[in-house]
């Protein structure tokens, strides 16, 4: 570089910007005058939220990502996608509700998974998920299964694109939760099990493929007796 | 309980969805139940003209058609009740004429449409429905184990 910078010259081409105009929200406000920004974090009593709202609100999601997509693998990436941000606010949000003197980060690749079997699913949807297991053959592979995905209640799948599994959604909360939590994934997925199941028709595999280096990691710090 | 079958005609008249819950009813062929769901049609939206009473007015806000039209139809063998819902689908119920709450029946059937069709980001607007989780939720509802 030679010189000083040069002042661009006066010109057309640069335009002042415009002093910014006070913000004025266009969000219909409750009676209250309490919106949802405005609830104490803490406070999960009363933060139910209707079962039918959230099927509309998903039932838009699916068909907006329908339309967009060519594929069934496109639209569960879609779904995923989608629900990736919620869970790396998730992982927040839950440890800030914990009773304060045993609130911990989960450090561990089990507590992570305890932690999302347990905590996430019980603030999600009120309840454990069903299992949680580990792959024989694959140490990096866990799973967690749902024998009946709230998500899914009241979606059934028309034949020809059997294979799609909205619970994808729920894949993508869990993958932004184990991103964010530091055990990073090669992808979590949502796979039908229930097939011939008289008892849980919709019943949902997620599969939770860890990286190499997070097993590696995991293995060290057993091995120096952590 | 015995209910025969129940029939589902959207706005325009057409037959989105007809099943029979008990055994051994007379069969009609598709094209039989298109032209029954089709004069069906006509019939109430005569019968909802021809009301002799007055049209009440509706409190604002409430869409609900001032006049029903056929709500129920008897006969020896059964009874026919028809729901009619504020958007225009028709729910037609077939009982045996003895069958109490038949119009209790018939919301409970409505919920389920409104839950399983409705919901179900898969099904498009005033087409036949071929719903999976409808179809056994209705089973669950209507079939008792005899």
């Amino acid at each position: 570089m030679s010189g000083p910078p040069q002042v661009p010259p006066k010109e057309a081409n640069h335009a002042p910007i415009p002093q910014a105009k006070p913000f004025v929200s266009s969000l219909r406000y409750p009676s209250s005058r309490k919106t949802i920004y405005d609830r104490n974090l803490n406070r999960t009593k009363t933060t139910e939220i209707s079962l039918a709202s959230f099927s509309y609100l998903f039932n838009s999601l699916i068909t907006y990502h329908h339309a967009k997509s060519g594929s069934v693998s496109e639209i569960e990436t879609r779904l995923n996608r989608a629900a990736y941000p919620i869970g790396i606010k998730m992982l927040d949000l839950l440890l800030y509700r914990q009773p304060s003197r045993t609130a911990a980060r989960p450090t561990r690749m089990l507590d992570l998974l305890q932690f999302i079997h347990g905590t996430l699913w019980r603030a999600l949807f009120n309840r454990s998920a069903s299992a949680l297991e580990q792959s024989n053959t694959k140490k990096n592979e866990y799973m967690i299964i749902d024998n009946e995905p709230l998500v899914n209640t009241f979606i059934s799948i028309p034949k020809e694109m059997s294979q799609l599994n909205c619970a994808a959604f729920i894949a993508g909360i869990i993958e932004g939760m184990c991103d964010a939590a530091g055990f990073s994934t090669d992808g979590v997925t949502a796979h039908w099990a229930g097939e011939g199941d008289e008892m849980w028709p919709g019943k949902t595999i997620f599969l939770l493929r860890f990286k190499d280096s997070v097993v590696e990691r995991e293995e060290a710090i057993k091995a120096g007796g952590g | 309980m015995v209910v025969f079958a129940l029939l589902i005609i959207n706005k325009a008249g057409g037959l989105i969805y007809n099943r029979t819950f008990a055994p051994g009813l007379q069969k009609l062929d598709s094209n039989d139940y298109l032209i029954l769901a089709g004069t069906f049609h006509g019939i109430h939206a005569i019968s909802r003209s021809i009301n002799p009473a007055p049209p009440a007015q509706p409190p604002p806000g409430n869409r609900k058609p001032p006049t029903t039209g056929i709500e129920s139809l008897e006969s020896s063998h059964f009874r026919l009740t028809c729901y009619q819902t504020p958007t225009g689908v028709k729910f037609l119920l077939f009982t045996s004429p003895e069958q109490p709450n038949t119009e209790l029946v018939i919301r409970r059937c409505y919920e389920i449409y409104g839950d399983f069709v409705m919901k179900n980001p898969f099904y498009s607007m005033e087409m036949p429905i071929r719903v999976e989780k409808f179809d056994r939720a209705l089973g669950g509802y209507l079939v008792r184990p005899s």
